[in-house]
């Protein structure tokens, strides 16, 4: 089959490799009718995700058909219609049970590395390092999903693919970030990053209430897409956000902030970010952490830093002194998908959105590392590129 | 203990280094040997040799044994001084036969540490982990009890079979022959702890103890596991580390996952990076992460 497979840093090819099979009793094979890139796939392409390996499939947001379930299925079967959430989860452990599935304790054969890195291990992802598992991804004709009886979640055909597809991640986890901002009517809610993921956390916000929502981002395109959804908008290269955030929120400051950016953020200071930087491609730390920090500087007092962008390893310079004497509270997590399909399944439904709003691109499989650096340099107004193998 | 004895030499190691580097000259006059031709390289190669030391008593996990090095050192620099006493007078002399004795000194306390750093790498190897299972504790003893269930999820082993109640026979893939022992259950207090251990003069020497506690809050059940390995399960230990480059302790720890996975989902789970599950971990020399042609 084909797939799109890592070869090194910004280096993809689309290879043929072999079919995948079955290899424990409760997977299933599913042949991918839709698949997305993602904005953590810039992080593994640009190589600053440890442990991916040359020859790794990328990938881990897609739906499709089952076309093979081994013998521990019993929920799904051949013919189904299915959208596969990121993380992969057991449904058993005492994580899973919780509703933590990003932190299966199960699902990640190679917690040994991960415990290394970062203490306890979290769950397997497809297509996401070896550290998070080894798991090939969903930028292929075929993949295995583990656990097919757990994560899936079965859609009948009345929804096409472009309004169900992003319930795999990228939704649900715009709706988590905006979920752990406990957001109360009247409420106003600042967002890093109009892109995708943000796009999803503002219409989210809004979903649960939210007064206001402001979206800082750096491209008039992103900026006038995420307006769609009601929010105000900061252009970050043209006023100082910290300023402009405390005079629209009568000098208090929003009453949380999110992170949809993460580790491979930009600053407008030519000397700020050549700091970070530079010490990121020596690799003496692995983030660039402007936007954390700047989320943690303007949010309110006692309010919430809600951080869903990507974080990898170590980052420097982290203000804990304004977090632990303003009394904020930071939430952050891989998205627990599983525990979302069903309810923003529902809310798609009822017509409440239409997910497809964020797709600007939409090409052939074969297509993937062209789409790749459409998205990786914001060309041509890239904003979530959707590949059909 | 002895450790601590280790770094301590280490961090010694670390100043003198960074001494000789920085003021050679210095420390060729303390000594008395400034008068010879090349001796602020030599004090300099010294010192790079003292980082070196440092390096590894500093950062080893068990450093005691690293002190063979500074012996070995300590040795080379008394041959140098001594050379140096004899060809000198004066008060020269007596500066190089201060710093003789200093080193004499220094060489003892290394010796000591050195051997110490031995005679613990030589005692049976004790590892320790454990694990929260989502079962009830009844299942998870049974399962546990039932030994020939235990190379299902431990990698090293190939098979146990159950001769009677409480002997066993235990085959394991060495590095170079397969390896076979029996072993006997010494004690078992049922869904609370089983302790076996080798049957002397079988083979190789090892003992396990493995607890089952109820979970905080009745939250699953502990696992709690202890092994110890004599002096030829020692060397087996440790060959198969290295065949899996993995310390002991992180294979116990695997092991214990890989139970916790068969418990809790029926089965050990697998990904295409490292496909053999249990029969072979492949954490470190992982396959890449795409479907593996022909049968797995």
């Amino acid at each position: 089959m084909k797939a799109n497979v890592w070869m090194g840093r910004n280096h993809l090819e689309i290879q043929d490799v072999p079919d995948p099979q079955i290899l424990n009793a409760r997977d299933a094979i599913v042949r991918v009718t839709s698949t997305a890139i993602c904005g953590s796939d810039l992080h593994l392409v640009d190589g600053y995700i440890p442990t991916v390996k040359k020859g790794d499939v990328l990938g881990h947001e897609f739906m499709g058909e089952v076309v093979e379930v081994g013998s521990g299925v019993r929920d799904l079967h051949v013919g189904d219609r299915v959208v596969v959430p990121f993380p992969i989860a057991c449904g058993a452990c005492f994580a899973c049970e919780e509703g933590l599935y990003s932190v299966c304790e199960n699902s990640n054969p190679n917690a040994g590395i991960a415990e290394k890195l970062m203490g306890h291990a979290p769950a397997g992802i497809f297509g996401y390092s070896h550290m998070l598992g080894g798991f090939p991804g969903g930028q292929a004709e075929y993949v295995r999903v583990p656990f097919a009886d757990v994560g899936p979640i079965k859609v009948e055909d009345d929804l096409p693919d472009e309004k169900v597809l992003f319930l795999s991640d990228i939704f649900p986890t715009g709706f988590m970030g905006a979920e752990m901002c406990d957001i109360k009517p009247g409420q106003t809610i600042a967002i890093w990053g109009a892109g995708p993921v943000g796009q999803f956390a503002a219409a989210s916000a809004f979903l649960l209430g939210a007064d206001r929502v402001i979206v800082i981002d750096r491209f008039p395109y992103r900026l006038r897409r995420v307006q769609r959804t009601g929010a105000e908008v900061l252009n970050y290269e043209e006023v100082n956000v910290l300023d402009a955030l405390r005079d629209m929120t009568g000098g208090r400051g929003p009453d949380a902030c999110i992170d949809a950016v993460g580790m491979e953020a930009h600053h407008p200071t030519p000397a700020m970010y050549a700091y970070d930087r530079a010490k990121q491609a020596a690799r003496l730390e692995t983030e660039r952490p402007y936007v954390l920090r700047e989320a943690i500087m303007a949010c309110r007092n006692g309010g919430v830093v809600s951080v869903i962008g990507v974080y990898g390893g170590f980052v420097d310079k982290f203000p804990m002194g304004t977090v632990m004497n303003r009394s904020l509270t930071i939430r952050t997590g891989q998205c627990h998908v599983q525990r979302y399909t069903e309810p923003l399944l529902q809310r798609i439904r009822r017509g409440e959105i239409d997910p497809s709003f964020v797709i600007s691109h939409r090409m052939p499989l074969s297509k993937a590392p062209h789409g790749f650096e459409l998205f990786k340099n914001k060309q041509d107004e890239c904003n979530k590129v959707v590949l059909t193998p | 203990m002895t450790d601590k004895f280790a770094r301590a030499l280490g961090w010694t190691s670390l100043a003198l280094g960074a001494a000789q580097l920085a003021a050679p000259r210095a420390v060729t006059r303390l000594c008395g040997v400034d008068d010879a031709p090349g001796a602020t390289t030599v004090a300099r190669l010294v010192g790079g040799r003292e980082l070196l030391h440092a390096a590894l008593l500093l950062g080893a996990k068990n450093p005691a044994r690293w002190a063979w090095t500074r012996v070995a050192g300590d040795t080379m620099d008394l041959g140098v001084l001594g050379k140096a006493a004899a060809n000198r007078t004066g008060s020269r002399r007596i500066r190089v036969l201060a710093a003789l004795g200093a080193v004499a000194g220094i060489t003892a306390l290394d010796v000591a540490c050195a051997r110490g750093g031995t005679a613990k790498a030589k005692g049976p190897l004790q590892v320790r982990a454990s694990i929260t299972i989502n079962k009830p504790r009844e299942e998870v003893y049974r399962f546990w009890r039932d030994l020939e269930n235990l190379p299902s999820f431990m990698v090293h082993l190939d098979s146990v079979r159950a001769i009677d109640q409480r002997r066993s026979r235990w085959k394991a893939k060495g590095p170079i022959a397969d390896l076979e022992w029996e072993a006997e259950i010494i004690d078992e207090r049922a869904g609370d702890l089983i302790a076996w251990r080798s049957v002397p003069g079988t083979g190789v020497s090892t003992a396990g103890l493995v607890g089952f506690t109820d979970g905080p809050g009745g939250r699953g059940t502990v696992v709690d596991v202890s092994l110890e390995y004599g002096a030829p399960g020692r060397k087996l230990a440790a060959a198969v580390a290295r065949m899996f480059g993995e310390h002991p302790e992180q294979q116990v720890r695997d092991d214990l996952r890989r139970f916790k996975q068969v418990m809790e989902t029926g089965e050990v789970v697998r990904s295409e990076g490292s496909p053999e599950g249990h029969r072979a971990l492949r954490q470190l020399h992982q396959r890449p992460a795409q479907p593996i042609g022909g049968r797995a």
